[in-house]
């Protein structure tokens, strides 16, 4: 247990000092929400509607985004292979990796979503749900991607492949994320599709950790 | 045989030298008697004619999914019993069955066209099959990223694995999705109760194309091995150049 909160807290440090890059996905998040007007044209009661869709789908790319950096920097100062050895299981190692990273990347996300919400024109009502549902659904995408990015560890050309191999097994967390968002929207009833979304969400997180410690084990020299 | 015969190269390049021309001749035979006696099947009384389209479409949808399950069970041979041929066989299948795929959307497509009056719609059978062809991508380009073949192969197995478990979970989130947001305007037939006049050419081209698959794939594992022996002689032979 103390290693397993020491890699967290390690991992923490990491990400928010200097050179991290934990920042980044939120800005990242900021900066998709603030184009999408320029596309579709700044048409509040059609922003109303896609609100929600389009901070579901910002919030997937931005988790993505910083995916390479789990594994690829403890691959490079060979700080993996110390944990590789140590005697704590590398499921569990992989596991806090993906709670560190979720602290950092995806956490913040879910925090400024109310805020991008107004900017889109979400009924402040709904803000709070949109919210919610990232909130159980960003750890389970950030849990699949530990596949990806222990996949990728490896790799010096890493990051677009962890999104191409990782967006596609997302979508049930997109569909139900969003499905429930659109329920509470429209009658209040959003208990379903919400719990699914959950269940989803633990399903990978510990498919996740499983798959990836397997990855590091099998696919690194 | 037993499987773990095949492990030697040599053996399994005898046995395909075998196996290829008579999957393929027997993949020529059937595909050819279940498309004349398509051809000589009733006209659909709505989709005329276009219902030809179906003794090929509906054999590749099968296959795609034959081969994503044949993948996954070599992927389970590379991690779990090591099987010298498993990961040849996954990144045959994963090859294969992508083409499959993509063939199953194109005469899907072709298809939609005339009967539905649309190249396009996000019907669940349709979005899952996209979808799945995603995956393929996904593992194919997996493939392609790394530069040794024994690590691409036990990564690609352990994508492979995992998408394997995630199909059931897509393809259950798409119905769910579809029933939410379908619009009643797409007339789709359901569980088509299919005539047998129909039926006996189908299941006979459907049996020549899994026939057809099984050479391709048998075809596609040789070219690999081969492929990677003269990766080796190419190693080697810098080697002495070097030396």
């Amino acid at each position: 247990m103390n290693a397993l909160s020491a890699i967290v807290i390690r991992d923490l440090r990491v990400a928010l000092r200097a050179g991290g890059g934990a920042g980044i996905g939120v800005i990242f998040f900021l900066t998709l929400v603030v184009i999408v007007p320029f596309a579709v044209g700044p048409d509040m009661p059609l922003l109303t509607r896609i609100g929600p869709a389009i901070l579901w789908i910002g919030a997937l790319l931005a988790s993505l985004l910083g995916l390479g950096r789990i594994f690829s920097s403890d691959h490079e100062d060979g700080s993996l292979d110390q944990l590789l050895l140590c005697s704590v299981p590398l499921e569990l190692i992989a596991a806090a990796k993906g709670l560190a990273h979720w602290l950092a990347t995806g956490l913040p996300l879910v925090i400024v979503t109310p805020l991008l919400g107004l900017m889109l024109g979400v009924e402040p009502t709904v803000l709070g749900t949109v919210a919610l549902t990232l909130l159980a659904g960003t750890p389970g995408v950030t849990f699949l991607g530990l596949v990806a990015a222990a996949l990728s560890a490896a790799m010096p050309r890493g990051g677009l492949l962890s999104a191409v191999l990782v967006l596609p097994m997302s979508i049930p967390l997109l569909i139900f994320g969003v499905v429930s968002t659109h329920a509470a929207i429209a009658d209040g009833a959003m208990a379903a599709p919400f719990r699914f979304l959950i269940a989803i969400s633990l399903f990978f997180l510990v498919l996740g950790p499983v798959a990836a410690a397997a990855a590091l084990r099998h696919v690194r020299d | 045989m037993p499987l773990i015969d095949l492990a030697n190269p040599h053996r399994f390049q005898r046995l395909a030298a075998v196996l290829i021309p008579l999957f393929g001749a027997l993949a020529a035979a059937l595909i050819g008697i279940g498309l004349v006696m398509g051809f000589r099947a009733p006209p659909d009384y709505q989709q005329g004619e276009m219902v030809k389209v179906m003794y090929i479409h509906v054999p590749f949808a099968w296959l795609s999914l034959a081969a994503y399950t044949l993948m996954a069970i070599a992927a389970l041979g590379t991690i779990v019993w090591r099987h010298p041929l498993a990961d040849v066989a996954g990144k045959a299948a994963a090859q294969v069955g992508a083409a499959f795929c993509f063939l199953c959307l194109v005469t899907g497509s072709l298809w939609g066209r005339p009967t539905w009056g649309t190249y396009w719609v996000w019907d669940p059978r349709l979005t899952s099959v996209l979808v799945l062809f995603l995956l393929y991508l996904g593992v194919l380009s997996l493939w392609r990223a790394f530069d040794d073949p024994n690590r691409a192969g036990r990564a690609a197995a352990i994508l492979a694995l995992v998408g394997f478990i995630n199909v059931p979970i897509v393809k259950f989130s798409v119905d769910w999705w579809n029933s939410i947001h379908q619009p009643a305007s797409v007339s789709r037939f359901g569980t088509p109760t299919i005539d047998p006049s129909m039926l006996y050419p189908l299941l006979i081209s459907a049996a020549g194309f899994f026939a057809l698959f099984a050479a391709l794939h048998l075809a596609a594992m040789r070219n690999e091995l081969l492929r990677r022996r003269a990766r080796t002689l190419r190693i080697l032979k810098a080697a002495e150049v070097e030396a």
